[in-house]
Order: C-alpha cells, then sequence, then structure tokens
C-alpha cells in the first residue's frame, strides 16, 4: 500500500508538469489552431528565468579574504553578493534563498512580452498555412531559442535550489495514517499544489470571465464571433501570451526537481504532445486529464515489480497509451468532433 | 667510317638493363621518404603533428568534458615546452631530453564533441581522423562512446587513448591493439571498495541497485555485488535507468517501500548528482531499516560530481582514479600548473586525460616514430612514476594500466568547494590486479592504417 501510494505521488506531480505544458499547448491548438513546437522551449525559458534571478541575486564582487587560503594555499578570493551591501546581509541571503518562487514574478512578465512578441511576430504569418509548416517554423524556433540560451548559460544543468523551508522531506504517511516509509520531498508536494492552482486559475478564467467565454466561444467558432464586432485576433494574441506564461511559471517552478539545461523543453515537448493526443486535440480538460494519468502510469511502470515482469516498460508506457488511445478512441480521451479533422 | 651493327640479342640486353634500372631509380632515390610518410595513416610530414581531443562538450557527461579538453591543452602547452607540470616529475626523461614537441615536430590539437552519443563521437573522431590529420584520438567521459571509437581507431590505422572510461570492457572483452586506457575499472573498484564497505556497515545487508543502463553502468553493478557478496550483502533489486533519465524520482520510491537497507547508486556524472540529491531529497539518508541506518554508495566519484551534489555527497563512500588533494610530489605540480592556468584544481578526468597525452607523446619520442604498431610496443608494460598514482604498469595483455586505487568519501565539513572528499584509504595495486584474460577479449594486431 505504501508503494502504490508513493507512486500515485510521484505520478501526480510529474503529471503536474505534464498537463502544464499540455494546457498551454492545447490551448494554442484550439484556440489560433497552430500547432506549436516551441511550446516547450517557452518551459525552458521559464526555467532559466529563475536561473537569471538566481545569478543577478548572486552578481558579486571579489574580496582577498585575510584568513582564508586558496586550495593554492593563496590568499582567497571571496565572492561577495552585491545585493548583499545594499540591502543587508539577511536580505540578501532571504532573497537568494528564495530566488525560485520570486522568479515566478519575472516569469509571468518575461513570459507574456515573449509570448504576444512571438505570436506577432511570427506566428501570426502562419495562421492559415498548413500544420506542417506551422511545425517546421516552430521547432526552427524552438532551435533558435535553445541555441541562444546554450549561448549564455552553457549546455550544463545548473542546479537551482529550493528554499531551506522546503528542502527536507515530508511524512506523509504519519499524515494519511500510513506507515513510516511515505515520505515525500516538501518541493515535490509544493509543485503538486502549484500545478493545480494554476489548472484551476485557468478554467476558472476561461469559464467566468467575459474574455473566457469570448475565448471558448471563439475556439467554437472564430468566424460567428468575428462577425459579432469581437476582434477576436487580438483576445487569441492574449491568449498566446497566457500559455506562454502558464509554460513559463511551470519551468521556473520546477528548477529545484530537475536542474534546468537548454534541452530541457525538447525532453517534455514531446512527452506533452502525447499528453495532448491522448486527451484530445482542443481539449483542456481531456489535456488535464491525460497529464496526470500519464504521469501516475510512467510511475507505476517504473516499480521494480512491473519491471521484473516487462523490461524497460518505463521507457515505452506513455506511447503504448497513446497508439491503444489512439485505436480504440480516434479522438483522444475528451476530444471534440470536428478539431483536427479535415 | 665503320658503325656497329647491333644484334638482337644485344638490344634485347641493354633494354632491359635499361628498363630495370629506369624503374628502380625512382625507388632507390625515394625509399626512405616513402618510408617515413606512407606507412601508417595520418604520418606527418611537416614540423607538426595533430592530435585529436574527442570529449564530451554536451549531455550529461559536459562537466568531465570541459575538464579533459582544458587537461589537453595543458598537456601539449607542456609537451611543447619539453616540461612543466607532470612532465617534471615524470620518470622517463625521453619528452624532456627532446627539448620540445615529439620527434622534432611541434603538437597540435584539433576537437570534436561526443556528446556522449556513441554515433556523434564516432563521427567527429572519423572527421578528426580523416579532415583533419588526427594521429591519435583522446577523450570521452562514457564507456560506450569509448568503446565505439576505440573500435573505430582500430579500424581507422591510429591509436586511442581513452580518457574516463570506467567499464571491464573497454579493455576487457572489447579491447583493441590499438587502444590504451590510464584510467581503473569496475573490477578494481569493486575490489577497493568491497572491504572498505565491510568494515564501515557490516554483513548481511540488503542492496538496492540504480544502474545506468549501459556497459558502463551493468560492468559496476556486476563488479559491487561480485566484491559485497562475500560479506552477504544480498541484492533486492536492480532496476536499470536510462542515461539523462533527469528525473530519478520514480525509481527512488520503490527503494522508500522495499526493504533495502542500502542503495548502490551506478550513475555517473550529472545522472549521478540527480540521482544522489533525489535521494537524499527523499530523506533515504536519514531512514532507518531494520534497526540499521540506511546507506548510499555512489562507486564511482569525482569532484566535479561532488560539487554538482553538495550536502549530498557528506559520508558517503566512493572510488576514484586521482584526487587533487594528494600530497604527492607530482600530483601537487599537476594541481599547480592547472590550478594557475585555470583557476581551480583538475578533476580526476582531466588528471587521466593529462597523463594519457603525456603517456602517449612519451611512448611516441621514446619510439621515434608515431607508427601505432611500433608506438603502441612501447608502451606495453611500461613501468613508470611521477604522473601522480605512485608506480604504474601499462600491461601488455590487455592495455590496461595496474596502480592503486583511492577509497574516498564525503567530507562532512568542506573548507572550500572544492574540498569535497577524503581520501579513505589508497588500496594497494596487488589487491586490485587480475589476471590479463580474465575479462575476456581478445586485443588482436595492431592497425597502422595501410
Amino acid at each position: 500500500m505504501d508503494a502504490i501510494f508513493l507512486q500515485v505521488l510521484n505520478g501526480l506531480d510529474k503529471g503536474g508538469a505534464y498537463a502544464l505544458i499540455a494546457l498551454g499547448l492545447t490551448l494554442v491548438f484550439g484556440t489560433l489552431g497552430v500547432v506549436n513546437f516551441a511550446h516547450g522551449a517557452l518551459f525552458m525559458l521559464g526555467a532559466f528565468c529563475a536561473v537569471t534571478l538566481n545569478n543577478v541575486f548572486n552578481i558579486s564582487y571579489e574580496r582577498i579574504s585575510e584568513t582564508e587560503k586558496d586550495f593554492l594555499g593563496n590568499p582567497l578570493k571571496e565572492q561577495v553578493p552585491i545585493l548583499q551591501d545594499w540591502v543587508g546581509p539577511d536580505v540578501a541571503a532571504f532573497l537568494i534563498d528564495w530566488s525560485v518562487p520570486l522568479s515566478i514574478i519575472l516569469a509571468v512578465i518575461a513570459m507574456a512580452i515573449i509570448g504576444v512578441a512571438m505570436e506577432r511576430g511570427l506566428i501570426k504569418h502562419f495562421y492559415k498555412r498548413p500544420h506542417a509548416d506551422q511545425i517546421l517554423v516552430t521547432f526552427g524556433l524552438a532551435i533558435v531559442l535553445q541555441e541562444i540560451i546554450r549561448h549564455y548559460f552553457g549546455a550544463n544543468p545548473i542546479p537551482q535550489p529550493a528554499p531551506d523551508a522546503f528542502s527536507g522531506a515530508a511524512n506523509v504517511g504519519a499524515l494519511v495514517g500510513l506507515g513510516s516509509n511515505v515520505i515525500y520531498p516538501w518541493w515535490r508536494l509544493v509543485y503538486f499544489l502549484f500545478s493545480a492552482m494554476v489548472i484551476f486559475g485557468v478554467f476558472a478564467f476561461l469559464r467566468f470571465t467575459t474574455f473566457g467565454m469570448v475565448v471558448r466561444a471563439g475556439m467554437q467558432d472564430r468566424e460567428t464571433v468575428g462577425l459579432l464586432g469581437i476582434n477576436i485576433e487580438r483576445r487569441f494574441t492574449i491568449v498566446f501570451g497566457l500559455a506562454a506564461v502558464v509554460a513559463g511559471m511551470a519551468g521556473a517552478m520546477y528548477t529545484p526537481i530537475l536542474p534546468p539545461d537548454y534541452h530541457m523543453g525538447m525532453n517534455f515537448l514531446v512527452l506533452s504532445f502525447v499528453v495532448v493526443v491522448v486527451g484530445g486535440m482542443g481539449s483542456l480538460e481531456g489535456a488535464v486529464l491525460a497529464g496526470f494519468l500519464l504521469g501516475i502510469l510512467q510511475s507505476f511502470a517504473s516499480m521494480t515489480e512491473v519491471k521484473a515482469i516487462l523490461p524497460g516498460i518505463d521507457q515505452i508506457i506513455i506511447y503504448l497509451v497513446a497508439v491503444i488511445v489512439l485505436l480504440t478512441l480516434p479522438r483522444g480521451l475528451m476530444g471534440r468532433r470536428g478539431i483536427a479533422e479535415d | 667510317m665503320k658503325f656497329h651493327n647491333p644484334n638482337r640479342r644485344a638490344i634485347l640486353k641493354y633494354g632491359a638493363a635499361t628498363g630495370a634500372a629506369s624503374l628502380a631509380t625512382p625507388y632507390f632515390f625515394s625509399r626512405g621518404a616513402f618510408a617515413q610518410s606512407n606507412n601508417y595513416r595520418n604520418a606527418p610530414t611537416g614540423s607538426t603533428v595533430t592530435l585529436g581531443f574527442n570529449v564530451p562538450q554536451t549531455g550529461a557527461y559536459a562537466d568531465e568534458g570541459a575538464d579533459e579538453l582544458r587537461a589537453y591543452e595543458l598537456a601539449v602547452e607542456h609537451i611543447n615546452a619539453g616540461g612543466g607540470g607532470m612532465l617534471d616529475t615524470f620518470s622517463s626523461s625521453a619528452l624532456r631530453d627532446a627539448g620540445g614537441g615529439i620527434n622534432g615536430k611541434r603538437v597540435e590539437f584539433v576537437t570534436g564533441d561526443t556528446q556522449t552519443k556513441s554515433d556523434a563521437a564516432r563521427a567527429s573522431a572519423k572527421r578528426m581522423i580523416e579532415n583533419d590529420g588526427a594521429i591519435m584520438i583522446t577523450g570521452g567521459s562514457s564507456s560506450g562512446v569509448a568503446i565505439a571509437v576505440q573500435s573505430l581507431c582500430q579500424e581507422a590505422g591510429v591509436i586511442f587513448m581513452s580518457g574516463l572510461t570506467h567499464s571491464n570492457d573497454t579493455t576487457g572483452k572489447d579491447r583493441r591493439a590499438n587502444g590504451f586506457r590510464h584510467f581503473f575499472n569496475t573490477e578494481m573498484s569493486g575490489a577497493a571498495l568491497g572491504p572498505i564497505l565491510q568494515k564501515n556497515y557490516g554483513d548481511n545487508r540488503k542492496v538496492y541497485h540504480l544502474t545506468a543502463d549501459y556497459t558502463w553502468g551493468w560492468s559496476q553493478q556486476g563488479s559491487m555485488e561480485k566484491y559485497t557478496q562475500p560479506y552477504g550483502w544480498e541484492t533486492v533489486a536492480n532496476v536499470m535507468t536510462p542515461v539523462g533519465a533527469g528525473d530519478f524520482s520514480q525509481y527512488i520510491t520503490p527503494v522508500l517501500s522495499s526493504d533495502a537497507d542500502t542503495l548502490i547508486l551506478n550513475h555517473y556524472g550529472g545522472d549521478m548528482v540527480n540521482s544522489l540529491t533525489q535521494a537524499v531529497q527523499f530523506g533515504l539518508r536519514d531512514k532507518q531499516v531494520n534497526g540499521r541506518d540506511f546507506t548510499i554508495i555512489v562507486p564511482l566519484y569525482s569532484r566535479l560530481m561532488a560539487q554538482g551534489a553538495g550536502d549530498a555527497v557528506k559520508g558517503i563512500y566512493g572510488s576514484t582514479n586521482w584526487h587533487w588533494s594528494l600530497q604527492d610530489e607530482a600530483s601537487q605540480a599537476f594541481v599547480r600548473s592547472f590550478g594557475e592556468k585555470y583557476g581551480f584544481p583538475p578533476s580526476q578526468a582531466a588528471h587521466t586525460c593529462y597523463c594519457q597525452a603525456i603517456l602517449y607523446a612519451d611512448a611516441a619520442q621514446r619510439a621515434g616514430t608515431f607508427q601505432p604498431s611500433v608506438l603502441g610496443a612501447a608502451l606495453e608494460d611500461f613501468e613508470f612514476d611521477g604522473l601522480g598514482n605512485g608506480p604504474v604498469l601499462y600491461r601488455a595483455g590487455d592495455h590496461q594500466c595496474f596502480k592503486d586505487v583511492l577509497v574516498v568519501k564525503g567530507k562532512e565539513n568542506p573548507t572550500s568547494k572544492f574540498d569535497l572528499l577524503e581520501v579513505v584509504e589508497v588500496t594497494p595495486r596487488a589487491q586490485v590486479e587480475y589476471p590479463a584474460d580474465m575479462l575476456g577479449g581478445e586485443l588482436g594486431p595492431y592497425n597502422d592504417g595501410v
């Protein structure tokens, strides 16, 4: 029972990331009809917002230590963050410690700008082009963004620690009446809660606001909404920005779980596309459901007992499920008629 | 005036002699030059010789690759200068006596990115051999890559001086005559670690292995099992994990609910940093199972990995080929020259690559040629000292170096960001030696590439 509970928890935090990326992906597809292969790169850019903020907080000047020596026996050149002189050592230490959660603010601003610029500058020219063109141009854009990040940040993963307050593990077993073996890292629990909140926020925004109502109407019938005198194009630009912001926030918060590198977006992109297809192209609920479902399945497939019977199943389970779902439900779990069907 | 009328016999005789002389003349006059330039692949003809440094500049082992490249550049500097760093402490004086360069030629180099992928590594090695005229290929930070490139070099007819490759197979079942390894292997790690682990953690432990799913991982897991089984250590599970998995949580959660009291992470590079960090995040280091403290072991350590994993390495045992804190004259000379150039101490990857470049250059200088078969013979059963590992033998039977092995532990109270590992024991060479035919494989003949 402990093992099953742990794998469910593991699947939920993994699924949270899949769902957040897939949500933006399917939102863009449902509204703009664009297959955005650069969406993984937006997740990666969000992660690098966390790295950037941490780097900014750690901009330092050199001070020669009077007491300490370096490994060659020379006086040690200490790195002192400038922030420490500006706001005092306590506040500086707090800001550096909490740089990952604080980077959400940077991610929201930066990703909104990047998202809108991307849509206005490139994507809008491909609305009426075939999906193959859209895939090629967005895939190319993803590679360009990747290489820019690689140029400035290098190829290696850059660890971003969670705040000290969340760096340990929670005794979840004691909370739910299971054994003491059921312990789980605090930050992963935080990530799951965070992804649930963002998903709820996006749904609430689309469900309970006029803007959301127009967007949903546009998803159903773009032409009719335009005929009503509503500037649907402008709203869709905002939707693209929103999808970029969701991906960016997901990336920033994921950095303590997986040290970000320039390639992390590509790794998630492929899985997220499978999530979107399994959930049903253009279905927001489907993307979220499939994200969590596939996260949990992947987690269970990694169990020792399962791998003993089916070695390597953890590597293919997601694709296997995608094949089965598409064979039995061609529109995906919650796909709607008419989407991606010519 | 009387003309001598030549007869048919005389014409044939003189004609045959003239023809034979004219055919023989070019060969007679040019034989020496032909032998110098064409009887082995990429024989240098000018005043320079080109070495190919094939290291991972991207991917899971990119940190090691960057350090390897720094070490090679330093080695080239020292070879061309005829001294500096460990070249001054090396027991063979051939390069110092030569006064710079190898066989009178200045060393130049080209680089390639293995991307920690066998196909990419082979492509970059091929490019360096065919387009850049590299006479030797060296580097790499993965056994899968090393074996693939070693095999390519054997086919191409150039020497391969492997970088960081720890699988038994490199000089075991996949050994090749043109390939040479300075780094130790999983067999030696296991032999060195086994007794230390028993001494510190006792008998009859239940072990959960997480193993990188490629040649090195399998080899490392097998060796750890072999050398801990005599103490009653039982393998509860051995789970294969993909290289570059990033998030290992799905493999770590089953450990929590198993009855294992020991986790052996057969991971290296970025994978090891992630898996160890995540194992500690999941509370495994503080866990108790059946009244015993849970133990994590990392059989192959490096300072770069320790740096990436941070506090997670504290108190965790492993083995290493070399460590910058060694106090012998050679190690200190290397640390000083590397540290002054780059501002931080070298890793074990840097050390082994530096040694390989020096050993190759020295063998070529002693042999008086870069011809693989002749140069290789100069390396075989070569005994040397002064490269930071004490007395070392380059065994002829498998082209594997034999030297002392360091057992290390993550330091509880590091004094700097580099001071992360402490040497617990120097396991003597005799304890880690094994017969040359134990791991199988055949070297086969040398290939000079013609």
